[in-house]
């Protein structure tokens, strides 16, 4: 192919990132050190880089994204939630985010309490098992939900501790873990204006977005 | 005594472009020496008692000779080659003393000097001199990156991404590369003359670290006016000089990129050096070191060292893909030891080619540095306290297929530089050439690589036309 470049790859200006990342990338500080663990194609990290000029560095599973990330330039490391947090320092960032990953870690618990104790402010979302939706095809279809949020069969998805926004609240509650904010989102990731944590919250987010931090 | 235009002459028949020294593979034909040469052994003959733990030296090796090397038996017709000897002064290329009065203090406690430092120089230094770029080479690289070699006639061994346009473009930065202290391609190393003696080193040339190494390009850094480099690259041997520099002058290094290496050397590939040492060693014509001296080379020695760490820069799918089991130039088997298979007589190759372009005792001198490599065991222990807080931006790469330098040592590398909370990107290219990868035509590499610059470049506020 020949011809200009389209303007993605040129680098600049930045295309819109997905919505659920825009509210994430919302929250963040200008100019602070940000991790984002299970960082895919490094969308959110570049848009942070250079919109919000935050030290961003990434990790992600599959070696082809970090490749991809790697070669836009950005700060990137082959890794697993589950088993290289625990190397970072303590406090090292600013904000470390978990945006759709939680769920599919082999020890939540674990990911979590490295989470808020590698950074300040830790942001995570997952989608919501609770939402209605799910409710009625559990208890009238009788076999495990395929939604907008959860796309995959039983057998074949990455989904291997699922739960629902108040499963999570009492998680954080165990683990002393402060919510800050939290919010529901729709399917495409849009916030929903709902009190959050709350029942209503648990029964119409399709996904929870969390900001925790743990005091001291 | 053969200068060095004799020797390319001599050579320019040969096909590999051997860097690390380690050919690419792919572009291998398999070579013509057995044929040129065959190899006349009538039966094995297997030295009777070796000494286990000394230099299989000086005295009475004689009976090795028969069984060692045959195959590169034409180069007992010069017996006293010594091309490095005369030619390395005269070798294109810049030079830089490091005088006497201010000697090099290596971590041997000796101080050392005066010491030549061989360079090569590509591109232009900008006014605020940002945009230098180091490159360290391996083990039996040199600094002649992107230019012939003056022994083999070949090009640079890391054209590929070294020149104008290229991914370490020299029409944006400006690369140096020195060849290390030890080496034997200008930089003093053990086959020089020692001042002290009027002789050439010999053995009597100190023992070398790979901090030493890196102390010496400091000096040829500041010499050249530059205070903090854009960036420092290398892979295997030049990767532990990336890391020495990164770990003794952080702030001199903006961006790193470690490649197919290691914070400390391996037990198996300690164990490689040492077979690769005695076979120097057992050698007959290496007199205890001193065969500048004697009017010997110890040929065979340093041509057997070069066949068993050749095998270890490939891996066993690279050499099954080009030359399985494959007879060399006959059909059946000879029942005999002469080179049946296509993969003897590569290896031989590589092993006669390589004693024209290199020293054997700089082939000592240097795989001991590496040997005594261990930034952990440096710092207490602790890995993550050779990076403690560093701004450097790391880049560290391995291959899939590597097996001399693996995915699990950049992988604890990187661990530590988390630690450390530095900034650091880490990829594993998937490919099936081993350890030599580094230098051969690798798409996805080069894709990181220069991902990977262009952003440091943002970072460092660099401006290209």
């Amino acid at each position: 192919m020949t011809g200009p470049l389209p303007l993605a790859a040129q680098g600049r200006p930045r295309a819109s990132i997905r919505v659920d990342l825009q509210a994430i990338a919302e929250m963040i500080e200008p100019g602070s050190r940000v991790l984002d663990i299970g960082c895919g194609d490094g969308a959110l990290l570049d848009y942070l880089a250079h919109e919000k000029n935050v030290d961003a560095r990434g990790i992600e599973i599959s070696q082809a994204g970090v490749n991809a990330c790697v070669a836009q330039g950005l700060s990137v490391v082959q890794g697993d939630a589950d088993t290289d947090l625990k190397d970072y320092p303590t406090r090292g960032f600013d904000y470390a985010i978990l945006s759709q990953t939680l769920q599919a870690t082999w020890d939540p618990k674990a990911v979590l309490e490295h989470l808020v104790r590698i950074s300040r402010r830790a942001i995570v979302s997952f989608p919501n098992f609770g939402v209605w939706h799910v409710r009625l095809r559990l208890l009238f279809g009788g076999k495990m939900p395929v939604t907008g949020t959860l796309t995959s069969a039983w057998y074949e998805t990455p989904n291997i501790h699922l739960c629902t926004l108040d499963d999570f609240v009492d998680l954080c509650r165990a683990l002393d873990v402060t919510i800050e904010q939290a919010m529901v989102l729709d399917s495409v990731g849009r916030p929903k204006g709902l009190q959050a944590p709350g029942r209503l919250a648990n029964l119409l987010g399709e996904q929870g977005l969390f900001v925790l931090t743990r005091g001291g | 005594m053969l200068g060095a235009q004799a020797i390319a002459q001599r050579r320019r028949t040969a096909q590999y472009n051997c860097p690390l020294g380690a050919p690419p593979l792919a572009l291998c034909a398999c070579p013509p020496l057995a044929r040129a040469s065959p190899w006349r052994s009538k039966r094995l003959n297997p030295p009777a008692a070796w000494p286990m733990f000394r230099p299989l030296c000086s005295r009475k090796p004689a009976r090795l000779a028969p069984l060692a090397l045959s195959g590169i038996a034409p180069l007992t017709a010069h017996p006293t080659l010594t091309p490095l000897d005369s030619a390395a002064a005269s070798f294109p290329g810049k030079r830089f003393v490091i005088p006497a009065s201010d000697p090099l203090r290596l971590d041997s406690g000796i101080e050392l000097g005066p010491v030549t430092v061989a360079y090569q120089t590509y591109g232009t230094l900008n006014a605020d001199k940002s945009n230098g770029i180091l490159v360290c080479h391996a083990l039996t690289g040199d600094h002649f990156v992107a230019d012939r070699h003056p022994v083999t006639g070949k090009p640079g061994w890391w054209e590929a991404i070294v020149g104008p346009g290229k991914l370490l473009d020299t029409d944006r930065y400006f690369i140096v590369c020195a060849n290390v202290l030890g080496g034997c391609m200008g930089t003093t190393g053990p086959k020089d003359m020692d001042p002290a003696t009027g002789q050439p080193y010999g053995l009597a040339f100190p023992v070398i670290t790979i901090g030493d190494m890196v102390k010496a390009q400091a000096r040829l850094i500041d010499h050249l006016g530059i205070g903090k480099l854009f960036c420092v690259i290398g892979g295997s041997m030049g990767g532990m000089q990336v890391l020495e520099w990164c770990s003794a002058y952080p702030e001199r290094v903006f961006a790193a990129v470690p490649v197919a290496t290691s914070y400390r050397h391996s037990a198996q590939n300690i164990a490689f050096h040492e077979v690769g040492r005695q076979a120097i060693m057992a050698d007959p014509q290496w007199n205890g070191g001193a065969y500048q001296a004697a009017g010997t080379q110890p040929q065979r020695g340093l041509a057997v060292a070069r066949m068993a760490a050749h095998i270890t820069y490939l891996s066993e799918t690279a050499l099954h893909r080009k030359f399985g089991r494959k007879l060399q130039d006959r059909a059946q088997l000879s029942y005999g030891f002469d080179a049946d298979f296509q993969v003897e007589s590569y290896l031989r190759h590589q092993g006669s080619t390589f004693v024209d372009r290199f020293d054997a005792n700089s082939y000592l001198y240097i795989t001991r540095a590496m040997d005594y490599f261990d930034l952990q065991a440096e710092h207490g222990g602790s890995l993550a306290a050779a990076f403690e807080g560093t701004k450097t931006r790391f880049c560290v790469v391995s291959f899939t297929s590597d097996w001399l330098f693996p995915t699990s040592e950049s992988r604890a590398l990187v661990h530590a530089l988390n630690a450390a909370a530095a900034n650091v990107s880490f990829v594993e290219i998937v490919s099936d050439k081993g350890h030599d990868a580094f230098l051969l035509d690798e798409p996805e590499f080069h894709a990181v690589l220069g991902g990977f610059l262009n952003g440091a470049a943002e970072h460092r506020g660099l401006k290209f036309k």
